[in-house]
């Protein structure tokens, strides 16, 4: 059953399946692209008010430290949270079709991450606003915090889009999970303002690393290897597990539709 | 030439429920150990022991009552679900004509649509692109392709989801239930394809409501009933028997 099918075919599948999320996303429009970098940027408003001239947090740059957190976190919270539906949005392909489904996942995910690069530009716009530029250390950080992120929201977006099938409301459980989780990894907030003894438990949320390394890269313009590594280990794991839970319900999918 | 293409041997299906679950986690937790016995006991038995076989090159006809079981058989074949208890043996390269529009994104333009299902049906881009001009010709709705699928009236959707595969180079070829929706004309356009498939040694499976299409098409037919076999055997007599005593 299980057949071999050619790496031209599984390249076309990707970049197809990853057009279709672009379009349908921007609508073939500029404009398309315009508003989705709309939704994060209010949100970077509202915690400016609330965090920095309401609360007055000692953190500079409060609007840049924001959005270096927050356009890397989304790339990770909207991929797992539209997986959930993904493959129950495509019932009828499954039903019918023999292509490898979790190649549905990986063309959300790339559309994700394609949206992700095409908003770093606003990123090095803040950053020229606060006098600074990009460094070197982009060249080589990026890539590689990239592949660790497209690792870990794979594992986690497989294993959601997979078990959802069997338990619906998995949906609504990874809402408050992301949500959650986003308050446990430091985007809004740095290391060095939270008590010590909360450290620890900040470190055991595998995005509390990958967070740190991309603002070590857009604040600091360094690379910090260790976050890198430790992120990376994280993808690695994350990502075989989630593959796992495919894997094992992959046969099933067809009959829980 | 008379080799099967297609081999049941006893296959019986059932489909494991999954109520309790799909009601909720929260009962599921609760109720974990009933909940898992539950999951254990509580399946469908959707096609019991069914054995037959289809030559390559021939069609077959599946006709028989709404959840008789007839769509199950198609994905046994295409091999997108496991039989419980039997064996299926498929030869050949598989392509199965998928529901009215399933495969379409209602944003994307018909074009957009063409290639995005191709490559979902196991071509590759450079393949569906060659075969581009010959689609759009086939659909007839050179007219409005470049507009997005939304647009286009059920009609429309069928005549380019049957283009695409009618473009396509199967060697099972799996119809569901679907050609009864475009016009007459369209109609005769399909079933004319669908005989040059056969001229060209294509093995079909069909399922249809439409006894019309049945006898032109398939060589043999199963009635399938009660998720059992009610009769096999030559198209003319099995389409007879279940249009005069259903
Ligand atoms: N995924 C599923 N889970 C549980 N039962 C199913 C599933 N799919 C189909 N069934 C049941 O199996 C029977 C046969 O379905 P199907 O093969 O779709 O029938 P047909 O195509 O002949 O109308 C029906 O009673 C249907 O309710
Ligand atoms: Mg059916």
């Amino acid at each position: 059953m299980i057949k071999k099918i050619p790496v031209e075919h599984i390249k076309d599948l990707l970049f197809e399946l990853t057009k279709k999320e672009l379009k349908v996303r921007y609508k073939n429009s500029y404009l398309g692209y315009l508003w989705s970098l709309l939704n994060p940027l209010a949100l970077s408003l509202v915690f400016y008010l609330a965090f920095k001239v309401i609360m007055k947090v000692a953190i500079e740059n409060y609007t840049l430290f924001i959005i270096a957190g927050l356009f890397p976190w989304q790339l990770f919270s909207n991929s797992v949270n539209a997986s959930a539906t993904c493959f129950i949005g495509n019932a009828s392909l499954i039903k019918k079709t023999t292509f490898p489904k979790e190649m549905l996942v990986y063309g959300l995910i790339s559309s994700e991450l394609i949206h992700f690069l095409l908003s770093i530009p606003v990123i090095v716009f803040f950053l020229i606003i606060y006098g600074k530029y990009p460094t070197p250390a982009w060249l080589l950080g990026l890539p590689l915090i990239i592949t660790a992120q497209f690792l870990m929201a794979a594992g986690f977006s497989l294993a959601v889009a997979s078990a959802n099938l069997f338990f619906r409301d998995l949906e609504r459980l990874v809402g408050i999970f992301t949500t959650l989780l986003f308050y446990l990894t430091p985007i809004i907030y740095s290391m060095d303002i939270i008590p010590k003894e909360y450290h620890r438990l900040i470190m055991m949320n595998p995005l509390s690393p990958l967070i740190l390394t991309y603002k070590g890269i857009f604040l600091e313009g360094v690379f910090d290897f260790r976050y890198f590594i430790y992120t990376f280990v994280w993808g690695v794991i994350v990502f075989f597990t989630g593959r796992a839970v495919y894997g094992k319900l992959n046969g099933q999918l067809a009959e829980a539709l | 030439m008379s080799e099967a293409a297609i081999r049941f041997e006893g296959v019986s299906k059932y489909y494991p429920l999954y109520h309790h679950m799909v009601r909720g986690f929260k009962s599921f937790l609760f109720n974990m150990p009933s909940a898992i016995r539950e999951m254990r006991n509580s399946r469908f038995l959707a096609l019991e022991g069914l054995s037959f076989e289809v030559k390559a090159g021939q069609s077959m006809g599946i006709i028989g009552k709404n959840g008789a079981g007839k769509s199950t058989i198609l994905a046994l074949i295409a091999g997108v679900m496991r039989p419980t208890r039997g064996r299926v043996e498929v030869a050949g390269r598989i392509t199965s004509l998928l529901e009215l529009g399933s495969g379409f994104h209602p944003d994307l333009t018909g074009k957009e649509n063409i290639i995005l299902n191709g490559v979902l049906l196991g071509l590759t881009r450079r393949e569906v692109i060659k075969r581009m001009d010959g689609i759009i010709d086939f659909s007839g709705i050179e007219e409005s392709i470049d507009q997005p699928v939304r647009t286009y009236s059920t009609g429309m959707q069928a005549r380019l989801g049957f283009s695409i595969v009618a473009h396509m180079d199967p060697e099972i070829l799996l119809i569901d239930e679907i050609l009864s929706v475009g016009d007459i004309e369209f109609q005769g356009k399909c079933h004319r394809r669908i005989l040059e498939f056969k001229e060209k040694g294509v093995t079909m499976v069909f399922v249809s409501h439409s006894m019309g299409s049945v006898r032109m098409v398939c060589d043999s037919a199963m009635w399938l009933d009660e998720r059992t076999i009610r009769m096999i055997g030559e198209a003319e007599e099995v389409v007879s028997a279940y249009a005069g005593g259903a």
